[in-house]
């Protein structure tokens, strides 16, 4: 059995909804008041090569506690030194019709008039924003091309994960929810406040394929 | 005496109210599915969603109840109706709630698991997933997932119909989905004079015949029968109504060669759609055809239909005639497709 905790930080702060005013590489201050996003197609890499793949989709929210350690049960013993995963859905499930559990489209992580999930959701506010209510709000998802926002992370484990029967091995993964904001794209509240369709979703996905790391 | 009153005064009124309240339950050879004669396969698999009476009668039930809108003011039968062949009679552009006019006509409903996209813009990929579009858009029915389970787990009647069909108590979106998926998947027309005359079974006049001629040479590379769609989407030379801005599949692939199209509606019981296009600008077959036979189309019209040229008075006429063939009488009057709540 493995448990996988994410921990969300902004930069060197750990990430609180709606309290700590943060700041963006413009020097614009914001606060957070939602970050979610899917997890799925997780893959554990063996030392020998061997890959398992999980079949199952998790829905990380901020605002849910429980929703940020997930358990992985059927992962055969052994040691494995990389791990893979999609943030996103993967494309069949974007097209599988109605689905329950983390892919309801009552989690408010559903496109109804362009069908699609949102994989990451980063909405607060900037006194820098334009819009409405000094909102910003980032919904990114898309499984077609040329705007397919799948992206799947690769994490080397430094420490090769043990998966030893009748024991729960432990991972910790940092998430840095700034870099929604910055690296390759550095975003500007007052630019660019609201993305909510598959249009500049690319660009904010490259964006945050590096806030995982793995805990030291 | 004055219990015989109300005695009789009750049975009156069971009578009366029975009367309103349709006899007509699903059996399970309603629920089978039959594909029409030289109809394709379908694009929809009830493999995943196995059809079962109790679902189809869920379905039909949540198709005709308002509750699935904010202040159950508007149901999908609102703008679906049934005697305009499941759109919406006489309305240009689509009604929801609070008197809201959205900004395209309402499509018909019919052979829906065949096509690979639903709305005018193809936005939405899968049957099951396409009430969640109007259910939370603001201007049609303005409600949440969310509200709408609540809703339904207050309601005795609900929620002993979930029951019966699922032996627990839970309502999820999945279930009241896949429920209205069985109702609408299984409005299948195929039984129409058009049919029949293919099968042998029904004659034609000259007149329909030389309108079905012209319409395969002047219109069947898009209304490609049987299902009279190829399920493309096209840009049909009407000039953009500047009012609505709608710029059709573009807005759904952010390709600027996509914008100003639209899908290919299918033309079965297109007498009872009226009025037609996507914003529903013509109100008569005739000015549909005129706009086709007429040069006055905006530059990025689709070369099929500069194929078509001008068309001649008899031409028109002959069409016209062959499209109210269409008409599947069986279809529009199948019980099966009824308010559970009227006779």
């Amino acid at each position: 059995m493995l448990s996988i905790g994410f921990n969300h930080y902004v930069d060197s702060l750990v990430l609180k909804l709606d309290s700590i005013v943060y700041k963006n590489e413009l020097g614009q201050t914001y606060n957070i008041n939602n970050f979610k996003y899917y997890i799925s197609n997780i893959e554990l890499i063996s030392e020998n090569g061997k890959k398992i793949r999980s079949k199952e989709y998790f829905l990380i929210n901020e605002d849910i506690e429980t929703s940020k350690k997930i358990i992985l049960n059927s992962i055969p013993e052994g040691n494995y030194t990389s791990m893979r995963f999609m943030v996103g859905v993967d494309s069949l499930h974007n097209c599988n019709g109605a689905q329950s559990g983390a892919l309801d489209p009552v989690n408010s992580m559903f496109w109804t008039w362009n069908t699609g999930y949102i994989f990451m959701k980063l909405e607060g506010k900037s006194s820098s924003s334009t819009a409405t209510g000094k909102n910003f709000e980032y919904h990114i998802g898309g499984y077609k091309a040329p705007s397919n926002a799948i992206r799947t992370i690769t994490l080397k484990l430094e420490h090769p994960l043990i998966i030893e029967k009748g024991k729960i091995s432990e991972l910790k993964i940092n998430v840095n929810a700034a870099e929604v904001l910055k690296s390759p794209t550095t975003i500007d509240f007052s630019k660019l406040p609201t993305i909510v369709d598959s249009k500049n979703a690319t660009m904010i996905a490259d964006n945050y394929m590096d806030m995982f790391s793995i805990q030291k | 005496m004055k219990n015989k009153t109300i005695i009789f005064l009750f049975i009156s009124l069971s009578i009366l109210l029975l009367g309103f309240i349709n006899e007509y339950s699903i059996s399970k050879k309603d629920v089978e599915l039959k594909i029409p004669k030289g109809f394709p396969k379908p694009n929809y698999d009830f493999a995943e969603n196995p059809l079962s009476p109790d679902k189809f009668e869920l379905g039909r039930k949540l198709f005709y109840d308002p509750i699935l809108s904010k202040d159950s003011s508007t149901s999908c039968e609102s703008c679906h109706q049934r005697v305009a062949a499941f759109a919406h009679i006489d309305h240009a552009l689509s009604h929801g709630i609070d008197g809201k006019i959205g900004t395209r006509n309402v499509p018909a409903l019919q052979n829906m698991i065949w096509r690979d996209t639903y709305m005018w813009d193809g936005g939405v990929n899968n049957l099951e997933v396409q009430p969640l579009n109007p259910i939370t858009s603001p201007i049609e029915m303005n409600e949440t997932l969310p509200n709408i389970i609540l809703k339904l787990k207050a309601s005795k009647g609900y929620s002993a119909l979930f029951k019966k069909i699922y032996k627990d108590t839970v309502i999820n979106s999945e279930r009241i989905l896949k429920s209205l998926a069985q109702f609408t998947g299984l409005m299948i027309s195929a039984n129409s004079r058009y049919d029949k005359y293919n099968a042998g079974k029904d004659t034609f006049s000259i007149q329909e015949k030389n309108g079905l001629e012209t319409f395969r040479v002047k219109c069947a590379s898009c209304h490609k029968e049987p299902l009279f769609t190829d399920n493309s989407y096209r840009n049909n030379g009407i000039l953009p109504d500047t009012s609505l801005n709608d710029i059709g599949r573009g807005k759904i692939t952010n390709q600027e060669t996509d914008n100003y199209k639209f899908k290919v509606p299918s033309l079965r019981n297109i007498e009872m759609t009226f009025p037609y296009m996507h914003d529903g600008r013509y109100k008569k077959l005739k000015d549909v055809l005129n706009h086709y036979s007429s040069k006055n189309h905006n530059s990025t019209v689709d070369s099929e239909i500069k194929k078509i040229g001008e068309l001649s008075d008899i031409e028109r006429k002959d069409i016209i005639a062959f499209l109210l063939t269409l008409t599947d009488r069986e279809f529009l009057n199948d019980k099966r497709f009824g308010d559970p709540n009227r006779k």
